[in-house]
């Protein structure tokens, strides 16, 4: 196979293993999420469709795809149809940018564990997010109804008053990194190939860009129409906002959108931040027991609980994850695995520490009236984050 | 490759332009202006400009465009009515302009070139695009500024209720 | 052929232009008329692009970074004039907004 064949190929596996798996994260997010609001609550949470519930998102897909699909007859049909699609295939086009790990070695291919490494990255991924805000907008305007159309404009103007936080605390960090490739920010983050560095190399510490993580969180809860910013489709407010009017697959794709949203930006927050794949301390030195660590300890626990079971089920369920645990923590001390395993570790660590931390708030805080939201971006973020750019500005440039 | 990706997104920028301006509804119009824009977006990127054409798609059709759209669905603007138009308009306007186009074309024709591909140009980085930005073009850039200011400023005072 | 002739580039530039022409003599409603305006310049931006690959110079690209600034600018002032002239006329059409004699 000549280069150019190889490239092809690879590129093909490499689609067909991003998009299995961001479909497969997708479904479960959606579980953990309902798990972790759940045990916030003091309740179980869903338990009884497969053990603990893990059956769950499939019984949810089965149930969204045999619903009723309608097409009512007073909608304006070409947009209708449109919005959920623009929404979904912007929120999946953004994952296409963003590097998992450092280069592997594919049977003698050498390739990055990335889609593609455009050095316009940065700025891809926010004008993807700009034009998905036409999900959200067309959607409510095709539906020909109030409530749509007010929970449209009110929605799509949060994410368009959001995106200028957003993108002001993304300039600041690159500032430190010089650079707008993606892969290049984690390079400048310690994570350059035979170097590599520790947490102290992160532009969240080395850098000072703590005002900038906070503010870019902020934004993206606000980008991604999650609580505290979610008044334009929450339940009690405005029927359901701009999706009132979509059934089965399509509503299922303004969720797919919204949770891909989410998991864009969470990615973004890790690459700008917390320095990608970059381990604490370098895997020389033992980070690389880390995860081996984790998993056998929660092995441990499983088997334990196991032995001693709250409940009924839990005698055949818990054993079971005990010991696919203790298997995955041997599968970490394999040397086969050491270059591409444990990067991907680290970096979906900390994309999931900040995804649990996008539920956790969605657990915990209430929601935002919208002229509060609007008052709090235009006349509190948005100079804060001027200022913010403006020190660091200053700071790289004298320093 | 580059032939078959610069016919494609030029015949739908064509086939967009010619939407925006025959259909009745402004909504269809607005849409297929975002179409035009996107598909420009491409071509700037086979010209090597990448850094305007994000800022295209960033700030033409990810703020500009939703703005119309925001104007448009709060006046309710409805289709526009059929009116008793001027004949003689459409009889020459039409043919006038598609000979004006095509002599636009042809004295445009008439410079030596050489082709474009993928990489002739390299020069519109966003490095580079801000270091001329910041050099050379520095009072362009903060009379922009102060443009923009003055924009706010107006359209607040317009669109402000005057209690 | 693996490259792209130039002239091609500005031809549709012309045709776009030319575009926008007549969605701007020819409408009636005054957000297309607007939208005309907004292609018109597009076209524009697209020929300075070419002109700045002709000549391997970044500035025919800040011309359009430029244009495209300025036509934001634009776009919000005129939005707003829009916004007020529907709430003093109540109507988008531009024969009827039209206070001249004639």
């Amino acid at each position: 196979m000549d280069a150019s064949t190889a490239f092809y190929v690879i590129s093909l596996i490499k689609i067909l293993v991003v998009f299995a798996v961001l479909m497969t994260t997708l479904a479960y997010l959606q579980w953990i999420e309902r798990k972790v609001i759940a045990h916030i609550q003091v309740r179980p949470g869903p338990y009884f469709v497969g053990p603990h519930g893990l059956l769950q998102p499939l019984a949810d897909v089965v149930k969204l795809i045999t619903k009723e699909d309608l097409l009512p007859p007073y909608v304006n049909k070409p947009i209708y149809l449109a919005a959920p699609f623009i929404a979904v295939s912007m929120a999946l086009l953004s994952i296409s940018v963003i590097p998992f790990g450092p280069k592997i070695d594919v049977f003698g291919y050498q390739t990055y564990m990335q889609l593609t490494d455009l050095n316009i990255g940065v700025l891809f991924i926010l004008a993807v997010s700009s034009v998905g805000v036409y999900g959200v907008a067309l959607a409510g305007w095709s539906s020909n109804n109030k409530y749509a159309l007010l929970g449209a404009l009110r929605s799509s103007a949060q994410m368009i008053s959001y995106e200028l936080p957003l993108s002001l605390a993304i300039a600041a960090p690159l500032l430190i990194s010089n650079t707008l490739s993606l892969r290049q920010l984690v390079v400048t983050q310690g994570g350059a190939p035979g170097h590599p560095g520790t947490f102290w190399n992160w532009n969240l510490f080395h850098g000072w860009q703590w005002i900038s993580f906070i503010i870019f969180l902020i934004a993206a809860f606000a980008e991604t129409n999650r609580v505290p910013f979610d008044l334009a489709e929450a339940e009690n407010e405005l029927v359901a906002g701009f999706h009132t009017e979509y059934s089965s697959m399509k509503f299922a794709s303004f969720f797919m959108a919204e949770y891909a949203n989410m998991i864009t930006v969470s990615c973004m927050a890790v690459l700008l931040f917390l320095g990608g794949w970059v381990a604490p301390w370098p895997a020389k030195y033992g980070s690389g027991l880390v995860p081996v660590a984790v998993f056998a300890l929660s092995g441990l626990i499983a088997l334990y609980h196991g032995l001693h079971p709250a409940r009924r089920m839990d005698r055949f369920s818990l054993p079971v994850v005990g010991v696919v645990f203790l298997i995955v923590a041997a599968v970490f001390l394999a040397p086969f695995t050491q270059s591409w395993l444990l990067p991907l570790f680290w970096f979906c660590a900390k994309v999931g520490l900040i995804l649990f931390a996008f539920i956790w708030v969605r657990g915990t805080l209430p929601r935002f009236r919208y002229d509060q939201l609007m008052v709090f971006t235009w006349k509190f973020l948005f100079p804060i984050a001027v200022m913010n750019l403006l020190v660091t500005g200053l700071v790289v440039a004298l320093v | 490759m580059d032939v078959i990706l610069f016919l494609i997104f030029a015949a739908i920028s064509l086939v967009c332009a010619v939407n925006v301006v025959i259909q009745p509804h402004p909504i269809s119009s607005a849409i297929s202006l975002i179409g035009v824009m996107g598909s420009l977006a491409v071509l700037y990127l086979l010209l090597g400009a990448e850094f305007i054409a994000a800022a295209q798609v960033i700030v033409y059709a990810g703020a500009v465009m939703v703005l119309f759209l925001f104007v448009i669905m709060l006046l309710n603007a409805g289709r526009e009515t059929a009116q008793s138009k001027s004949e003689t308009a459409h009889l020459l306007g039409v043919p006038a302009l598609l000979v004006f186009a095509l002599l636009l074309a042809y004295f445009l024709r008439q410079r030596p070139e050489e082709g474009v591909h993928f990489g002739g140009f390299t020069g519109g980085s966003a490095e580079a695009v801000g270091r001329a930005l910041f050099t050379a073009y520095l009072l362009p850039f903060e009379v922009v500024s102060v443009l923009i200011l003055i924009a706010i400023v107006g359209a607040i005072v317009l669109a402000r209720k005057e209690i | 052929m693996q490259q792209v002739p130039q002239s091609w580039f500005l031809v549709l530039s012309a045709l776009l232009f030319a575009l926008g022409v007549a969605g701007f003599l020819f409408r009636r409603n005054i957000v297309t008329v607007f939208m005309s305006i907004e292609l018109m310049l597009n076209a524009v931006n697209l020929s300075f692009i070419t002109f700045a690959y002709q000549h391997k110079d970044v500035g025919g690209q800040l011309s359009a970074f430029f244009v495209m600034v300025v036509a934001a600018a634009e776009a919000a002032v005129g939005l707003a004039i829009i916004l007020t002239v529907f709430k003093n006329r109540e109507t988008l059409n531009i024969d009827d907004i039209s206070s001249m004699k004639n």
